[in-house]
């Protein structure tokens, strides 16, 4: 009997190949090709006056330099708007190469093409723009206060508006006996995955044909967008994704710039182009995400129960709004995690900054959200004097209640409805991982020793798995290969295991056999991408649909062939045989040759083939009219609607009582994503997960001037935490099976990193006796907040 | 992020070196480990037109304890000068100091003489050159000559070095038998800049305070010595004025803001470090010169 693979932590089946140098990135390919780069705005804000281009040309090597008047057709139109939304009343996009006007440091307004990538950086150098500046909008509260515009024809520097609500909140803050209002801050930070985006395209004059290769998240999508921007037919563009060194969001906002303009040139010179973003370009030209300002009004009862919850929050969504309002809008939804909140009124306004655009990121607005409500929940804790897990609890929607609908519209545009999770029994777990009721006597003993400690708490839920939808294909080969493709792309979550463990134990065959493609339009064409914890939940269930449509066809050819039903056939190790009788039994690769009618006798299995291909009925046709040669067969997966995955961590932290200096000394997750396909790799989801969160909590934030410059665009000075300053994780799980999904699955993508800024800054909080409202927090910032509470000790502060 | 372009020279020794920078040194630069050069260079904020590349060179890679010194040579990394037994055990600073220096993988790389060289006050190996009255020894198109640290660093990446000169090595003094040493800083990430350090030689007879000396990362613009010895000389380890001490640091340093700390938290940062590493180097257990 074959070992049951899912549930099983596989090791992963990509990592001998990417652990050894062999992967195949987006710069390890085209090494003949010509290689772009760009001149970028060094302005926040600024109009084009004039493009010198001249001293470029004389360089050695250069083989084209364009500008914004070069864009012919569709190629000089804006950019599209990929997700538009009532509420986004006044969305705006940038050109592929700056018109007219720049509104922020990094846009692209030069494009130059040369022998490689040095050539054309020089040729950058001698490119002279001529601006005239204009005043910059930096910061959610000048843009919130509008004294100036980002674009002249979005008042207020609103992008959009949007307002819910479910219940009376007025009416119901109004008789709550207990009231709180928080303001709240929380920074900017960025995906920053190790390789940056990058596009390599080959023009095919003889065929008009085009092959892309995107460092992407979203093949099928670049692929459409580059068609519609080239005015090309679909059937002459490939896009294929090479292996991609992280995503974590940036890659699925598409069509970047460059990935129309990287083709375009290639077409327009009939040579294969390059481009390969720098990390420089990174910080200032892909995306930002996470910042807002946010105030809170919450009513409860005396027990700590919510009563009415009233939410506003300021959204910088950055200088333009190619991929909609899904950011804040998953804020609005998912700021309520397992809670109940009573009457329930959420507004945003998404404004326009002369800064990076904002798209999601790992989390994408969650831990916004979980910030937001978690740092509401201890604020009553403390408010009424009760514990903060106690608060938490006497509001979490009870496991009979579920589903539970929450009366609002999720980012898909289906109801916010939770299908499943056990809250309680969550929180148990981590009370107990933690040592919850311990801590007390532990921040005793340290206050002994002269430490400050702190325990912090933060629970979400996560709607993952959105739809529309994902497909599978899956084909056995003549030798028992089993090809499987689904159209998503991998940035290195371990598609290549996880489907592939799936699809044996559908089909019935060994790990081994199964080899996986993703983001490869030439394998699926329909396909929508990898973002919003979707992979497992989409493509797991659509690899599982087609692994049965190929073992149903298997058993009914291998059940004629050995004169017996179907329902008595079961299939073990690419093995068919009649259950209790296994002797009796047929290869699945030869069943693989019958299911070709075509069927020259070159090997062993084609011969071994013709044994049981018996007396055929000459007045049938070699494939029957319900039937297709080969064994293979496609399936889609669409749900109706998202499945919600939930979490709560604990953290322990340790500052400094005279630096400030915060130390993690224990994190642990309670983690719930239903039915875990490879529990080692749902384990790296969450650890990845925290050591992002944990960036972002106390590490990361995009440091502008007051004229937009990005003062720290580089690893040097944008600090994304090291291994040494990512503490241990310690995990336990709970598998509450979605009732969505035929495998009852949730995605577990994004995770880990959703409440971590939550759980810091209750920790430190918990530690330093004065509330936390602004986040990350950094050393000197905790120490100056010391020093605004006075809470520094006498005898510390003399001494320092 | 790609170089501006420049020539390469490759020069095998220190004499051809020498005549290559007579020629090219006002618009060249000494490549050594790289790790500050290269990448000034592929962000294009330097942009030389020659790079005179020592790695070549023979007989640079050399470190040698002598009685009154240790000499570290120009082509001799971090990660060697760490590892090396004989240095540490003559002047434990280098290796308590060296282990600061960024992470593995740049030491491995990174030559100590250059980030000396480099003048960069947040660096680490500068800090100890001063504290040990150290002497850079540099060759030139008018000879050999040798520099005190003292009248080495004159600003921020700035040194009396001649653009034509090479460093060709650094011996640091070693210190008096009975003078324990100490080295601590503290940056936003392990291995980063750090916010503020400190490197401490203290003389002990006994339990009583011979001598303290002290200079600083970070927080000031050049390397130079505190002298905390009429502060804490004829003191017994036991009871040290360390508030005194603390206020003698805030007035000594002058830090400067940045992104990831003001000036007033770098000083108050300094000042606490030096506490420490004061506590903990005059207690019996910590290693002596």
């Amino acid at each position: 009997m074959t070992t049951r693979q899912v549930g099983e932590p596989v090791q992963r089946r990509e990592d001998p190949r990417l652990l050894t140098g062999n992967g195949r990135y987006l710069d390890d390919l085209g090494l003949g090709a010509l290689q772009a780069a760009f001149v970028r705005s060094p302005h926040a804000h600024a109009r084009i006056v004039d493009i010198d281009i001249d001293d470029a040309w004389e360089l050695d090597g250069v083989e084209a330099v364009y500008t914004w008047e070069d864009l012919d057709g569709r190629v000089g139109e804006p950019l599209p708007v990929l997700i538009p939304h009532p509420a986004l009343t006044h969305p705006r996009t940038g050109y592929c190469l700056a018109k007219s006007e720049v509104n922020h440091v990094g846009e692209a307004v030069v494009m130059v093409v040369a022998r490689d990538r040095y050539v054309a950086e020089d040729a950058c150098g001698r490119i002279q723009v001529t601006y005239e500046t204009l005043k910059p909008v930096v910061g959610l509260e000048n843009a919130r206060a509008a004294e100036r515009l980002v674009h002249d024809d979005a008042p207020g520097n609103v992008a959009a508006n949007l307002l819910q609500e479910v219940g009376d909140v007025d009416t119901a803050m109004a008789a709550a006996p207990n009231t709180l209002t928080l303001e709240l801050e929380i920074e900017r930070s960025a995906c920053m995955p190790m390789e940056g985006k990058g596009v390599y395209a080959r023009w095919d004059a003889d065929d008009a044909s085009l092959r892309l290769y995107s460092s992407t998240q979203t093949s099928t999508g670049v692929r459409a967008a580059v068609a519609a921007k080239l005015e090309m037919p679909l059937a002459k563009v490939e896009v294929v994704t090479p292996d991609v060194g992280g995503g974590f969001g940036v890659k699925i906002m598409h069509p970047w710039p460059e990935e129309v303009l990287v083709p375009w040139a290639a077409r327009r010179l009939g040579r294969d182009v390059k481009w390969t973003e720098d990390r420089r370009e990174h910080f200032v030209s892909s995306a930002h995400e996470r910042g807002q300002l946010q105030e809170v009004t919450v009513g409860f009862d005396d027990d700590g129960r919510l009563l009415a919850l009233d939410v506003r929050f300021w959204h910088d969504n950055g200088a333009y709004t190619p991929y909609g309002i899904i950011v804040p809008i998953i804020t609005a939804t998912q700021l309520l995690g397992p809670y109940k909140p009573g009457a329930y009124r959420v507004e945003f306004w998404s404004l326009y900054t002369n800064t990076v655009l904002v798209t999601p990121y790992r989390g994408a607005g969650r831990p916004q959200g979980c910030y937001a409500m978690e740092r509401t929940m201890d604020a009553i804790a403390a408010h009424l004097g009760l514990d903060r897990t106690e608060v938490r609890s006497r509001n979490f929607i009870q496991p009979d209640e579920m589903p539970y609908d929450h009366g609002l519209m999720f980012q898909d545009g289906r109801p916010l409805k939770y299908d499943s999770g056990d809250f309680p029994a969550s929180l148990a777990k981590l009370k107990d991982l933690v040592g919850w009721d311990d801590f007390a006597a532990y921040r005793e003993q340290a206050a002994r020793e002269g430490r400050k400690v702190g325990l912090g708490i933060g629970c979400y839920v996560e709607g993952t798995g959105v739809g529309p939808y994902e497909g599978g294909h899956v084909q056995v080969e003549t030798n028992g290969r089993v090809n499987v493709a689904t159209g998503l792309t991998t940035q290195g979550q371990g598609h290549q295991t996880v489907l592939a463990q799936i699809v044996a134990d559908q089909l019935g065959v060994r790990l081994e056999d199964v080899h996986v493609t993703t983001g490869d339009t030439r394998r699926m064409a329909y396909a929508v991408g990898t973002f919003a914890s979707r992979g497992a939940v989409m493509s797991g269930n659509a690899v599982a649909l087609a692994a049965k449509v190929v073992r149903d066809k298997a058993l009914r050819i291998a059940a004629d062939a050995l004169e017996v039903s179907p329902d008595d056939l079961e299939i073990t190790d690419g093995v068919i045989s009649v259950k209790g009788a296994p002797g009796t039994s047929i290869d699945l690769k030869t069943i693989a040759v019958m299911s070709n009618p075509l069927r020259y006798a070159f090997d062993t299995a084609a011969q071994a083939a013709t044994q049981f291909s018996g007396a055929f009925d000459p007045d049938k046709p070699p494939v029957a009219d319900d039937d297709e040669p080969g064994l293979e067969g496609q399936d889609f997966y669409s749900p109706t609607q998202a499945t919600f995955a939930n979490g709560m961590h604990a953290a322990v932290v340790e500052t400094d009582p005279v630096t400030a200096e915060i130390r993690i000394l224990r994190y642990c997750v309670i983690h719930d994503c239903g039915v875990m396909v490879n529990p080692m790799i749902v384990e790296g989801q969450v650890h990845g997960g925290v050591a992002q969160g944990v960036g972002g909590a106390l590490y990361e934030r995009m440091v502008y001037d007051e004229g937009g410059q990005l003062l720290n665009a580089s690893f040097m000075d944008f600090l994304v935490p090291y291994a040494s300053e990512v503490p241990h994780v310690e995990t336990d799980h709970l598998e509450t099976p979605s009732p969505l999904n035929p495998l009852g699955l949730k995605g577990a993508g994004e995770a880990g990193t959703i409440p971590v800024t939550a759980v810091i800054a209750s920790a430190v909080e918990d530690a330093e006796g004065f509330p936390i409202r602004s986040m990350p927090i950094s050393p000197a910032e905790l120490w100056e907040l010391r020093r605004q509470h006075s809470s520094v000790p006498a005898a510390l502060e003399g001494a320092s | 992020m790609k170089p501006a372009p420049f020539v390469h020279h490759a020069p095998r020794t220190l004499e051809e070196a020498v005549a290559v920078l007579g020629d090219v040194g006002h618009d060249g630069k000494v490549l050594a480990g790289g790790q500050s050069l290269i990448p000034l260079l592929s962000m294009r904020l330097a942009s030389p037109a020659h790079l005179v590349d020592v790695n070549g060179v023979a007989g640079l890679d050399t470190v040698e304890v002598a009685d009154t010194h240790v000499r570290v040579g120009a082509l001799v990394r971090h990660a060697g000068l760490e590892r090396h037994e004989g240095a540490a055990a003559a002047l434990p600073l280098l290796r308590q100091a060296v282990r600061n220096v960024a992470h593995p993988a740049i030491r491995t790389r990174g030559t100590t003489v250059g980030s000396i060289a480099h003048a960069d006050p947040s660096g680490e190996m500068p800090a100890v050159t001063v504290l040990t009255d150290g002497v850079v020894e540099a060759a030139g198109p008018r000879g050999r000559r040798e520099i005190a640290a003292a009248d080495f660093f004159t600003g921020p990446l700035e040194t009396t070095l001649a653009e034509d000169e090479l460093v060709v090595a650094v011996r640091f003094g070693r210190l008096p038998a009975g003078t324990r040493t100490g080295f601590v800083e503290s940056a936003r990430r392990s291995g980063d800049y750090a916010l503020a350090g400190v490197a401490l030689a203290v003389g002990l007879d006994g339990e009583v305070v011979t001598s303290a000396r002290a200079s600083f990362v970070s927080v000031t613009p050049v390397p130079d010595v505190l002298d905390l010895g009429p502060a804490l000389a004829g003191r017994s380890a036991r009871d040290l004025p360390l508030d005194d001490v603390v206020e003698l640091v805030r007035s000594h340093v002058d830090p400067e803001s940045d992104i990831h700390a003001p000036a007033d938290y770098r000083r108050m940062l300094a000042a606490e470090l030096t506490r420490r590493v004061l506590t903990t180097t005059t207690t019996p257990t910590e290693g002596a010169a």
